[in-house]
């Protein structure tokens, strides 16, 4: 089982380093698809061997398996899984061939990033790792090469590495109250058992370092500034990526830090992660309501998530956990699906304005039905996965007394609801409004990355296999801490 | 730590914040990276000087990698990559004026002053000074990518702010495993890398390298 541990890491980095080789255009997209489905097998297999609540140590100290981290590798290799088989249809012969191959072998070392910070359980390690998934994935947000995509690209880069910087200065400081405290264990695990002896104030300052630092990479206002232009500008399989799982390993890295501070009265983590959690929601709301284009409110509807789960996080209850960790797992497989369905509305129509595309239905049936279906499933419609996790998250509020956040999320989460909702209905059943809008047909690679993607969102909702029941209970005791 | 060492040490720090500070008011760009050059240096001199008694491999091989990479390795890389004409401009359309930002700067030392002395406070370092400097070093980092237009100088502000992160680091964690030497011997030139492929794609696309004049991407409201 370790070894299979092993390979899920090793796998992007083989097939990129193929890919770097001249003279393998041809077999990009190939490689690239096998690696990621081999992995999302073995991710299942490691699953499977951790459901029950075991662990797996890899190398002590350093690289661990929970069930939470499972849950992240499950949905990292799958997206990445349905991103390949998209990008075999999306990036195409038009973008000429060294690009294409770079592009794949970039793809794997990104997907090589964000899974690698789930089995890292070294702090200083797990801020290499955030940084390296900003890095590995400057250049595919270029990818285009316009004016915009550079632009997007920039700010990406700049604003999540002030993050990162700061954040380095909060895991030093973490460090120094460890060392205070007589430990020198710098693990998730050690931090918590050392976290009564640490001096109040250094870990009062690095928690709020470590927050805004990799807050800024998970996207909460006010540093969310960047996401919604990377997350548009990207190519659609890129965007799937960063907005379902690259958000979510960085959210993963707060929740777990939330694990070790929850008994430190002094850091006020639930006060943190509750204002922050629903600023985010309501502004990125707000944003939702007045952009025009489809992708960056699909990206807005990110910031919205990422938020929800944070204030469901600031429960810290176990019920509250639990809805938490649906709520990552809906959003993964949800979001992922809402960005090959805006990436096929904008192959087929080659636009990105929401007013252009008005009749889409008259000119793609499968762009349109995906559109909607994602527009339902993400906005919280029942029946799918979403509106379960958020009713949940609604329920773990009021239980547990918090009725001023759940009356402010409650109203927030319905907005969204009308915000995605209208914009989509207009955009698939309005009136035409451009009469000559171009008709391109969908690669068939992209009609069947909608078609497995749709599988999770809609059986989800519905029925969850035990196994999966199993994992995501047990990985909501492991984030409780 | 003996204090002859101890008051090297602390000069070396005063030379540190001074090229922090130069770095914000050089409208130059390549005197800008070779400010940035000698920071580096001066943080890989305080790392040997706290490392010197009692010795530390840790800190000795950190100052190693800090020259190699920020102070040989980055450079080439955004020399060589980026063109040259870049580096002779003088950076005119500042946001903020230089009398401004130099006020600003001294209060952001101020600022690193008054955040060192609860954390020295709290629990014990190897020099309380490098703490309180190096907390105003990334503050004045984070002033520089705000004042500038040109990405050069943007990169340097991120790679300054991180310098000042390392310059308290070494003082209050000297034993942090592993994290500070794979981080600048790896991490910073792939970053170094990334930022001239895209500094000189911005460079084919509009003929400059002033990536805070890109606008296009913005909310109506």
């Amino acid at each position: 089982m370790v070894i299979m541990a092993w390979l899920i890491l090793a796998l992007p980095v083989v097939a990129a380093l193929v890919l770097a080789a001249p003279r393998s255009e041809r077999i990009g997209a190939k490689v690239t698809i096998a690696c990621a489905v081999v992995s999302f097998a073995l991710s299942i297999a490691v699953m499977l061997s951790v459901q029950g609540g075991g662990r797996l140590v890899l190398v002590p100290h350093w690289f661990e398996i929970d069930p939470l981290s499972a849950l992240l590798l499950l949905l990292v290799t799958f997206v990445s899984s349905t991103a390949a088989i998209y990008s075999s249809g999306s990036i195409g012969k038009s973008q000429g061939t060294v690009r294409t191959r770079l592009y794949y072998a970039n793809f794997n070392l990104f997907v090589f990033s964000m899974l690698s910070i789930p089995l890292i359980i070294e702090l200083g390690l797990v801020w290499i790792a955030v940084e390296l998934t900003t890095l590995l994935s400057v250049l595919l947000v270029s990818f285009a090469g316009t004016g915009e995509a550079l632009e997007a690209a920039w700010k990406y880069m700049l604003l999540t590495l002030i993050g990162a910087t700061t954040a380095v200065l909060g895991v030093l400081i973490l460090f120094w109250a460890l060392q205070s405290a007589g430990s020198a264990d710098f693990t998730w695990s050690g931090l918590r058992d050392a976290a009564h002896g640490m001096p109040a104030i250094l870990v009062r300052i690095a928690f709020v370092l470590i927050l805004v630092g990799y807050g800024t990479k998970v996207g909460l206002v006010p540093l969310h500034a960047w996401l919604p232009d990377a997350h548009s500008q990207a190519p659609s399989p890129v965007c799937a990526l960063l907005s379902g799982v690259e958000t979510t390993v960085v959210l993963y890295v707060l929740l777990r830090l939330r694990g070790v501070f929850l008994d430190v009265p002094s850091t006020h983590v639930q006060t943190w992660f509750a204002v922050s959690g629903l600023l985010s929601v309501g502004v990125a709301v707000l944003l939702i309501l007045q952009t025009q284009d489809f992708k960056r409110m699909f990206a807005f509807s990110t910031v919205e998530h990422m938020g929800i789960v944070l204030t469901a996080a600031s429960f810290a209850t176990p019920l509250g956990d639990a809805a938490a960790v649906w709520q990552i797992l809906a959003h993964a497989v949800t979001k992922s699906f809402c960005f090959y369905a805006a990436g096929s509305t904008l192959l087929v129509t080659g636009t990105r304005s929401i007013a252009e595309v008005s009749g889409l239905i008259g000119k793609s049936k499968r762009a349109s039905a995906a559109l909607l279906l994602g527009a339902l499933a993400i906005s919280g419609a029942p029946p799918f996965a979403v509106f379960l996790s958020e009713l949940a998250i609604l329920r773990a509020g009021l239980l547990s007394g918090h009725y001023v956040v759940i009356g402010l999320l409650a109203t927030f989460i319905a907005m969204g609801f009308f915000g995605v909702l209208f914009h989509v209905v207009n955009m698939t059943c309005g009136r035409p409004k451009v009469d000559h809008l171009p008709r391109l047909p969908l690669p068939l690679a992209c009609s069947v990355t909608l078609a497995i993607a749709a599988v999770p969102v809609v059986l989800l909702g519905v029925w969850i296999p035990p196994s999966l029941l199993r994992l995501l209970l047990q990985a909501a005791a492991v984030s409780g801490g | 730590m003996t204090a002859w060492l101890y008051h090297l040490n602390a000069l070396v720090l005063g030379l540190f914040i001074l090229t922090a500070i130069a770095m914000v008011v050089t409208r130059q760009i390549s005197a800008c990276l070779q400010v940035f050059i000698l920071q580096s240096l001066l943080l890989a001199a305080s790392a040997f000087l706290l490392g010197g008694s009692p010795w530390s491999w840790h800190l000795f091989a950190l100052g190693c990698v800090t020259i190699a990479s920020k102070a040989i390795l980055i450079p080439w890389i955004l020399r060589s990559m980026i063109p040259a004409e870049v580096y002779v401009r003088r950076e005119l359309s500042q946001s903020v004026q230089v009398p401004a930002a130099l006020v600003a700067a001294f209060g952001l030392l101020l600022v690193g002053y008054a955040l060192g002395i609860p954390l020295n406070a709290a629990a014990h370092s190897l020099s309380p000074a490098n703490v309180s400097l190096g907390i105003a070093g990334l503050l004045i980092g984070l002033l520089l990518l705000v004042v500038r237009r040109e990405a050069v100088p943007q990169i340097l502000g991120i790679l300054g702010m991180e310098n000042g992160a390392f310059l308290a680091g070494i003082a209050i964690a000297p034993d942090f495993p592993l994290i500070a030497e794979l981080a600048i011997a790896f991490d910073v030139p792939v970053l170094a890398f990334i930022v001239a492929v895209l500094a000189r794609a911005v460079y084919q696309k509009t003929g400059s390298t002033e990536v805070g004049s890109l606008s296009a991407l913005r909310e109506l409201i």
